[in-house]
């Protein structure tokens, strides 16, 4: 209890916010990208914009696990729970992720299909081992944070010889959706990062270091706390106002430089590198996701029954692409709040509480202009 | 039922008996039920009367009237039961429109299987609930379902009462300018319900507020202050009744964050689950609209109530016609206070 209200002190983040105000440059401006979803969802709900001067501004990057599953991943899945009559297991934001035709998990749910919500990967497991009969399928989403646990999934899996489990995977890693904003043209203008709390407790600070040296960005890992965040963007001011350009750690509290290596040498038995994986709004992405190794072959559901990759184009009105890369914000978009709203979302950027269009609309939107029903 | 000598009658097993579908049939077996186990324990005149319905006396002016279903999982939490809350929300729905609650209806859906001394805890402490508000349950009924097609038990309750003449309160009346009290704490009963669902377990758990307000709310009218509206806020928590004013009003309401109580450990358990207490059910609390003149004298009085003993001025109405509620941020930013959208919370009263 005491570590809610520490990490949440006013004063002090009027502190904080002081020292950034006295600390930037008035003629520069500070394109600061939060690439977590946790990260994005603190800043609105504590409405920290506005404790940052004008020169400060954030960008909601694409760390929000369900807001980069692409629409022909979902319609996958979905084909799987209503075709191959599986029971597909997933986490609760998968299920309202829109997909092709009007669907999303949840309708197909409504027509029949068996889809459940589990809260961690070892529930499919117990229920593949409770329906021998039946072929269970768990429909696997996240950056680092949840890989291992499918990982372990996987390995009980395999000691349990279940042949009615398998993984529908879309397992993707941050540093190489990083890459891929830094190499497209929008990249130039960010200042630098705030990096992920939950993931960099996994993969360490180590995998940022290249962004610092290669790209010349600092990125500063923080945690999910309100005052994290706000001490983050102190601290990526501070880097740049003095040219430097180094990773720094917030969040050592959590975060060391190689992580945890438990995790990763478990992830690293299970699951290879994908050769390319498609990400809603920045493309196909090399090397950027993961996919289950040989060994493991047999619980692939890909493989099991014969899914085929079919990429699919967004709605044309969704600017979730844009958003994700930081080039656009949630307003811009002409559907945002009249069309696409959380009760009904278009774009996978309104689905998760995460997501840049979700945040805005719960948290943000009375600031945009009057708009009188 | 006189005529039956109960010699000649096996009781009904109140200890390890189930409830099963004869106790829906009209048959003996469900004038036996009502008999020894709701008529038992809620007893008064009305009730005795043994009728469809109850015959009442005429009342003093005009007439306020609310119903409410309870279907809250688990039956038994800390704090309290889906018994009295059942009692404790409706007479809550009449106080907050300015009445004087008088009378209790209750009906029951009772699952087949279900085991009868739970149902005589539950039965009983509607009994205490109702005999400490001091309003009797004047009729009700009962209806048995198939095992698997309820939930243990659902409880509706309706109540009516009066209100005073020249006093209406509205969820329309909320005007730029006005203050926004809140009685207490918000998210007890909420977080109660959860951290048992969850299976967290705390030193000291935390206990749901469920309370009859109109003690509260009698002391609060007779000040004469001008109170333009009152609202208990329970499903959908404080951000959906004040968006629910809000747009019935059509103005902004602006709260301020450091202004709300919360008890830490129901701030801890939200942290842990992913909730905004803003958005967690209440079922002792009520929230007032008042001229902002009148906001601390009301104050005092609330809080020399016991239930309103953390009474607070949380934040006031402002001009905006798109009907949103914001809210300060104890860091000084500003947010919005949104009605939940989709997330499927579990059922809690
Ligand atoms: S508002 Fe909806 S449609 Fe527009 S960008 Fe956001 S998610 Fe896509």
């Amino acid at each position: 209890m005491k570590y809610v209200d520490e990490f949440r002190d006013g004063d002090l983040a009027r502190t904080i916010a002081a020292n950034i105000a006295g600390e930037v440059r008035p003629e520069q401006r500070y394109y600061l990208m939060e690439f977590c979803g946790g990260h994005t969802h603190a800043i609105s709900r504590y409405g920290l914009v506005d404790l940052l001067p004008s020169a400060v501004r954030l960008i909601h990057g694409p760390g929000c696990p369900v807001c980069v599953l692409p629409i022909g991943r979902v319609d996958q899945a979905i084909r799987l729970a209503l075709e191959h009559e599986v029971t597909l297991c997933t986490y609760g934001d998968c299920l309202r992720v829109p997909a092709s035709g009007g669907l999303s998990l949840l309708k197909a749910k409504a027509r029949g299909a068996d889809v459940r919500m589990v809260y961690s990967t070892l529930d499919a497991l117990k229920l593949a081992q409770t329906q021998p009969q039946r072929q269970v399928v768990f429909f696997a989403i996240g950056f680092e944070t949840t890989t291992p646990p499918t990982a372990v999934a996987l390995r009980q899996a395999w000691a349990l010889g279940l042949n009615n489990f398998s993984v529908l995977c879309n397992h993707v890693l941050t540093p190489a959706a990083m890459h891929a904003i830094l190499a497209d043209q929008g990249g130039a203008r960010l200042g630098g990062f705030i990096g992920p709390a939950h993931v960099s407790t996994v993969i360490g600070s180590r995998p940022y270091e290249p962004f610092a040296h290669d790209y010349g960005k600092p990125v500063v890992i923080a945690g999910f706390e309100p005052l994290d965040v706000m001490q983050a963007i102190l601290m990526l001011v501070r880097q740049i106002n003095a040219g430097r350009a180094e990773v720094e750690n917030e969040f050592t509290r959590a975060v060391s430089r190689d992580g945890n290596l438990k995790a990763q040498a478990l992830v690293d038995e299970v699951f290879e590198l994908r050769g390319r994986f498609e990400w809603r709004g920045l493309g196909s992405i090399a090397q950027s996701a993961l996919k289950l190794r040989p060994a493991y072959a047999g619980f692939d559901a890909e493989l099991r029954f014969g899914l085929e990759d079919k990429p699919v184009a967004d709605n044309k009105a969704c600017e979730c692409g844009a958003i994700l890369r930081g080039e656009k914000r949630p307003q811009d978009c002409k559907i945002f709040g009249n069309v696409c709203t959380p009760e009904n979302p278009v774009g996978a950027c309104m689905v998760s509480s995460e997501g840049a269009c979700a945040a805005h609309y719960t948290y943000g939107r009375f600031k945009d202009a009057v708009r009188v029903a | 039922m006189g005529d039956i000598k109960p010699g000649y009658i096996r009781q009904i097993d109140l200890k390890r008996g189930v409830v099963d579908m004869g106790h829906g049939s009209g048959g003996r077996a469900m004038a036996q039920l009502i008999e020894e186990l709701f008529a038992a324990a809620l007893s008064n005149d009305y009730l005795a009367q043994g009728n469809d319905g109850a015959l009442l006396p005429p009342a003093a002016g005009r007439l306020v009237m609310a119903t409410d279903s309870h279907v809250v999982s688990p039956l038994f939490f800390p704090g309290g039961d889906i018994g009295c809350l059942a009692v404790h929300g409706t007479i809550n729905d009449v106080a907050v429109m300015g009445a004087r609650p008088l009378y209790l209806a209750a009906s029951f859906i009772l699952e087949s299987g279900f085991p009868l001394a739970d149902l005589k805890r539950i039965v009983d402490s509607m009994a205490r609930a109702a005999r400490e508000a001091g309003i009797p349950i004047v009729t009700g009924d009962t209806k048995v379902v198939e095992q698997g097609k309820g939930d243990g038990v659902f409880i509706t309750t309706t109540g009516v009462g009066v209100v005073a003449d020249g006093l209406t309160l509205s969820g329309d009346r909320a005007r730029p300018g006005d203050a926004v009290l809140l009685s207490g704490t918000i998210g007890d009963h909420g977080m109660a319900i959860m951290s048992q669902r969850e299976n967290l377990s705390f030193e000291a758990p935390i206990e749901s507020d469920t309370a009859a307000l109109h003690g509260l709310i009698a002391d609060m009218l007779v000040t004469g202050a001008d109170i333009r509206l009152m609202r208990d806020p329970t499903r959908g928590g404080l951000a959906a009744t004040l968006n629910e004013i809000a747009s019935q009003s059509s103005v902004g309401i602006q709260l301020e964050e450091a202004a709300i109580p919360v008890k830490p450990a129901v701030e801890a358990v939200c942290e842990l689950l992913g909730l905004d207490p803003l958005n967690v059910a209440n079922e002792g609390k009520l929230i007032a609209v008042c001229a902002m003149g009148d906001a601390e004298r009301l104050l005092g009085v609330m809080r020399a109530h016991p239930l309103g003993k953390q009474a607070a001025l949380i934040g006031q109405v402002i001009e905006d016609r798109r009907g949103f509620v914001q809210m300060k941020t104890r860091f000084g930013g500003r947010r919005m206070v949104d009605w939940l959208s989709g997330e499927q919370l579990p059922r809690i009263c």
